[in-house]
């Protein structure tokens, strides 16, 4: 995935000169996860660069460069560094194109790593998506496949709104039969997809927990389970079509995230599922979340983070009884 | 004790020499001028461009006449705010003249009156304080940016904008407006470093009307001036009268000037005063006393040019009298634009706020529509 993110990036910055990427450590080093890797040599530092430590400065100079007609694609390099930026994220490139009517829209694409499960120690591992799908004017996409990177980065890179790119950290050395000389062409963002169909229960997920929801799909074959799984692609837009689809067909949904429950993005899906699939519904729909609790320190977070086996147990609640 | 005489603190305990470590040095000098530089009133105001000041007179009175208006708008409900610039006028007129065509302004909230200096249309620039919309003119027609009303958020974007300009070798300089409580944002620091760093044709301009709301400077730095705040990030810092129009516009021309030819950017602290409130939701005498204001009516911004110029026949009654006509003809038609009804439309809610409009905003859309339906068949 990550030679997927640096194809799409280097990609768009051949294709388009209004193409900038910036960040701490983005040029020499090509970045702590080497997503950057050879962009400033091939580009030059100019459109490469390596910024100042601070995250703030980054975002709002990415704004000011945008107002200029520029596509800053801004590298914030792990997801708990990226708070310092949230004013500038929120009060700024969120509202830019309202405050001004249209005159203004900012094409920044804000690129973040996000989500544990790579033994990160603290501030390296949240699961920050709520915070941002929170925000009107945001476009909030994650990938969870090889084509989807390169895919979704290039849409996000391509549209003329401010895009929160969440990189799933663990799903950086995924492999996959992928040839970056022919990308596969994916559709766009706001498109969910069925990535596994089935017919007892629909697993609504995105991002770091696609490959476990698929993994417990498979297992789930054993206990009499055949598991659809729907993996989101875009938080915000939300294709509540394909969701509300699967379910109708399937009459059974757990949505599946690390972040934690509460006022997480599966409180909102769950509602409108319930909302729209009400008389198809054999079940509640359940939620397999991380716990509520600050992320935790890297020995304790498989206790943390939502398992096959979680999802399995929950997937076992849905033979719902009064 | 002194360091050196700490255990352990001697070369001796190193197991190796640290390499050589050198400063940078520039020749530019950094510091700012102990007392704020001035003009008018001095032997400086002998180098005074007639045509220049008379230009700048006229400014000055149509600014002072604006505040007025605008405050009495409020008196009426026309405006749901307005953050006065009275006693303030020579840094908002100076900075708006100063700039070139292709130039940007970036103006805090408190900044209406450099825009409508700078040319845009009182009522445009009055539209975020009026309430019909958040911004109320195309900032890249007029650049001008959106007034900031979060502090110090649009010095970055400044920054940004002006980096952006210059690597695409256009010649545009950017000017960031910010109040004195704006330069304990992290965003004031954060922008100085990038614009240093990056050397980016940027003037950042500090109004330091005394007040942060009702925190006084003292409470709000322990820096003997906020010019000094420049010497940290690497770029000059200047210290100016704020309410002498012809310092304003030297410091101002030089720092754009620099910019302009490459030299980086510049910060610039102009000591002025807030003569009325905060707003017209602000109690000013509960946190400052009547002398304080007095003192700063007797170094009043557009009398201190008005003095000089009459002093030295550069302008006569006539003039003065012809200037102020002319302020009562632009207030005359600000009142008129104001006292219109805005139009508004519901719908605008969700028109931008995505360049593709979301499903979820749809159905959101049609339920606002079928409620204003419902309404006029009421």
């Amino acid at each position: 995935m990550a030679q997927a993110l640096t194809r799409a990036m280097r990609d768009a910055m051949a294709e388009d000169p209004t193409v900038h990427v910036m960040g701490e450590d983005v040029g020499t080093l090509g970045g702590v996860f080497r997503i950057t890797d050879g962009l400033a040599k091939e580009f030059g530092e100019e459109r490469c660069t390596d910024t100042p430590l601070a995250e703030a400065g980054i975002l709002g100079a990415a704004v000011g460069m945008a107002m200029y007609g520029l596509r800053p694609v801004v590298e914030m390099q792990f997801d708990a560094f990226a708070y310092p930026a949230f004013e500038q994220l929120i009060s700024h490139v969120a509202k830019m194109r309202n405050r001004t009517r249209g005159a203004m829209p900012l094409p920044i694409t804000i690129r973040v790593p996000y989500g544990g499960g790579i033994g990160g120690v603290e501030h390296h591992c949240d699961s920050s998506e709520a915070y941002y799908v929170a925000t009107p004017g945001l476009t909030v996409v994650t990938p969870a496949t090889v084509e989807d990177a390169y895919g979704l980065l290039r849409a996000s890179i391509a549209s003329d709104d401010p895009v929160v790119f969440l990189e799933p950290k663990r799903l950086y050395w995924s492999k996959a039969d992928w040839r970056p000389e022919a990308p596969t062409v994916v559709p766009g963002i706001g498109k969910a997809l069925v990535r596994r169909a089935g017919t007892s229960a629909t697993l609504i997920t995105y991002g770091p927990s696609l490959p476990v929801c698929l993994e417990a799909a498979e297992a789930a074959r054993e206990e009499g389970w055949d598991l659809e799984v729907v993996d989101l692609r875009s938080l915000v837009p939300f294709d509540e079509q394909t969701v509300v689809e699967s379910v109708r067909r399937t009459g059974r949904a757990v949505v599946v995230h690390e972040a934690g429950g509460f006022g997480g993005p599966g409180a909102e899906i769950a509602a409108r599922v319930t909302e729209r699939c009400f008389h198809h519904l054999e079940a509640p729909v359940l939620r397999v979340t991380g716990f509520d609790i600050p992320y935790p320190p890297p020995m304790l977070e498989k206790h943390h983070l939502p398992g096959v086996d979680r999802i399995l147990d929950t997937v076992a609640r849905l033979q719902w009884e009064n | 004790m002194t360091v050196q005489e700490l255990p352990g603190a001697g070369a001796s305990h190193r197991s190796t020499q640290p390499p050589a470590w050198s400063p940078r040095t520039d020749a530019a000098p950094l510091l700012p001028d102990p007392e704020p530089y001035r003009v008018l009133g001095t032997e400086a105001a002998d180098r005074l461009d007639p045509e220049l000041m008379r230009r700048y007179y006229a400014e000055l009175v149509r600014g002072r006449r604006y505040n007025a208006q605008a405050t009495a708008l409020t008196k009426q409900g026309r405006l749901a705010v307005y953050p006065s610039t009275v006693g303030q006028e020579a840094c908002e007129i100076a900075a708006a003249l100063v700039l070139e065509d292709q130039d940007w302004l970036f103006p805090s909230y408190r900044d209406t009156l450099a825009a409508v200096a700078r040319g845009l249309d009182p009522v445009q620039a009055l539209t975020l304080l009026r309430g019909d919309w958040h911004t109320g003119y195309d900032p890249r027609e007029h650049r001008i940016a959106p007034l900031s009303t979060p502090l110090a958020t649009q010095l970055p974007h400044a920054v940004g904008l002006a980096h952006a300009a210059r690597l695409r070798g256009d010649d545009v300089v950017a000017l960031a407006m910010v109040g004195d409580g704006g330069t304990s944002e992290g965003d004031f620091h954060e922008a100085l470093n990038f614009a240093a760093v990056w050397q980016a044709p940027v003037v950042f301009l500090v109004q330091n009307n005394g007040f942060a709301i009702s925190v006084p400077l003292a409470k709000q730095t322990a820096a003997p001036t906020l010019a000094h705040k420049a010497v940290g990030y690497g770029m000059p810092g200047r210290l100016v009268d704020g309410n002498d129009i012809a310092a304003m516009h030297e410091v101002l021309t030089e720092a754009v000037r620099r910019a302009r030819s490459g030299g980086g950017p510049t910060l610039i602290e102009a000591v002025t005063y807030r003569m009325e409130a905060h707003t017209n939701a602000d109690d000013a005498t509960r946190y400052r006393g009547d002398a304080e204001v007095e003192a700063w009516k007797a170094h009043d911004p557009v009398d201190l040019l008005e003095r000089e110029l009459t002093a030295r026949g550069i302008i006569d009654e006539a003039a003065i009298q012809a200037v102020r006509e002319d302020a009562e003809v632009m207030a005359a038609a600000l009142r008129e634009g104001m006292n219109a009804d805005p139009v508004v439309d519901p719908m605008d809610l969700f028109a931008h706020v995505y360049a593709e409009q979301t499903d979820r905003l749809r159905e959101q859309a049609a339920m606002l529509r079928a409620e204003l339906e419902a309404e006029d068949q009421a």
